[in-house]
């Protein structure tokens, strides 16, 4: 198959065809955020961080769902899409509880890392401060959802690569939450295997291993990608 | 060139912001051959003066006391900046906004939970009033500059400080936490 050749930024580029146009950026050495994307899971589209500007397209479009095509002009980092971007983490801050003083990824977060990436100094909007519970049911780890950005690596990670589904997400709207098995305790869940997966997938503080405090989760979400890499080796 | 006429304000915080200023250690000495402390929790001073330059908040806001004297602050200093995460973000301060508006707040902190079981505190011009819900002091005045972190670290307070001093505009900086 012929390699597709597309401007991004002004840089020619190559790319092979099926590639997604984030590979494509990420391939051609530019950075651009993102945060529900985890390489080794499926993509879903639903933090909009890494929106682009398509050259003929009125609407920007995310990279991380879009096909790279042939002849395809690409911006990635517009005054526009840095206004979107900064919106988009301050909307994040300001929808549950982050407290990252208090928090076990202190550090160690890609929402953190992420507020300092696209220069969210402050948040505009007014703090929805809800009332979000902390479940340690599960003798191994716990899910503080005040800190859940609603990304679903977890539930993806559970479903594609444990191969389980013990998450999903119930809700809609402001009202949608990560829930386990029929939305129940998850120390009560009958279907986890307690493997850890969906807590190496987490980007936050939302998932964890307990007994960790402050600054004490490590961020190992790469790991997803390294068992996926690892099953492909048959004998 | 005049001196400097700084002021730092201490509201709903820990004081951990004041600590890390201090954490300057002798490039405080510099500072003050450069500026005049004009206002400050560690200066005896009792009233917020006029004709302040700059302005540092600790704090969120998060009773009647708290939103005078950002005020206060904000109508007499030319640059005010939010100094530390709870004056950025509310942080910890802000930890008891789930909980509801003051009155449930102080029913469950010192009725439900104390012991023992005590009585809400009411002292009216002695006990500032809390506010219902706890805001960053952005929400209240217009600020100028934002220094994140819970503290924000002795250097990083120097590099802004360095920058406004000398009139020049801060380099971007942002930690929370």
């Amino acid at each position: 198959m012929a390699a597709k050749t597309l401007t991004i930024d002004g840089h020619l580029v190559s790319a092979r065809p099926g590639e997604t146009l984030l590979a494509a950026i990420r391939d051609a050495g530019i950075t651009i955020p993102t945060l529900c994307h985890l390489d080794g899971l499926s993509e879903v589209g639903a933090c909009r961080l890494c929106l682009v500007e398509i050259e003929g397209q009125r609407r920007l479009q995310p990279a991380c769902m879009t096909m790279v095509s042939e002849g395809m002009v690409v911006h990635t980092n517009t005054p526009r899409l840095q206004s979107y971007r900064r919106q988009i983490i301050e909307l994040l801050f300001a929808e549950r509880n982050h407290v990252c003083a208090v928090c076990v990824a202190s550090g160690n977060c890609e929402l953190q890392r992420l507020a300092g990436m696209v220069g969210m100094d402050h948040v505009r909007y007014e703090y929805l401060s809800p009332n979000y519970p902390v479940d340690i049911s599960h003798p191994r780890f716990g899910i503080d959802h005040n800190r859940c950005v609603l990304c679903t690596r977890c539930v993806r990670a559970c479903d594609e690569i444990e191969g389980v589904h013990t998450w999903d997400v119930a809700g809609r709207g402001v009202n949608a939450h990560v829930i386990t098995d029929l939305n129940q305790p998850w120390g009560t869940s009958t279907t986890c295997t307690s493997c850890g997966k969906c807590q190496l997938a987490c980007p936050t503080g939302a998932i964890f291993p307990r007994g960790v405090t402050v600054g004490e989760r490590p961020h190992a979400s790469e790991r997803i990608a390294l068992i996926v890499e690892a099953r492909k080796q048959r004998w | 060139m005049s001196r400097l006429r700084i002021a730092t304000i201490w509201l709903g915080g820990c004081s951990g912001c004041h600590m890390s200023l201090l954490d300057l250690d002798e490039w405080l000495i510099e500072l003050a051959a450069r500026a005049d402390l004009v206002y400050s929790p560690i200066a005896d001073t009792k009233r917020f003066p006029p004709e302040v330059d700059l302005t540092l908040i600790e704090g969120a806001i998060a009773n009647d006391e708290h939103l005078e004297l950002a005020q206060t602050a904000r109508r007499h200093s030319k640059i005010i900046v939010s100094f530390g995460d709870c004056a950025v973000t509310g942080n910890v301060t802000a930890l008891r906004n789930p909980l509801g508006p003051a009155q449930n707040v102080l029913q469950q902190v010192y009725v439900e939970h104390g012991d023992p079981g005590g009585v809400i505190p009411h002292e009216p011009g002695i006990v500032p009033v809390l506010l219902d819900k706890v805001v960053p002091v952005h929400q209240v005045i217009p600020v100028d500059y934002y220094l994140p972190g819970c503290p924000p670290s002795a250097p990083r307070i120097r590099a802004l400080l360095e920058a406004l001093i000398e009139g020049r505009e801060p380099a971007a900086d942002i930690r929370f936490g």
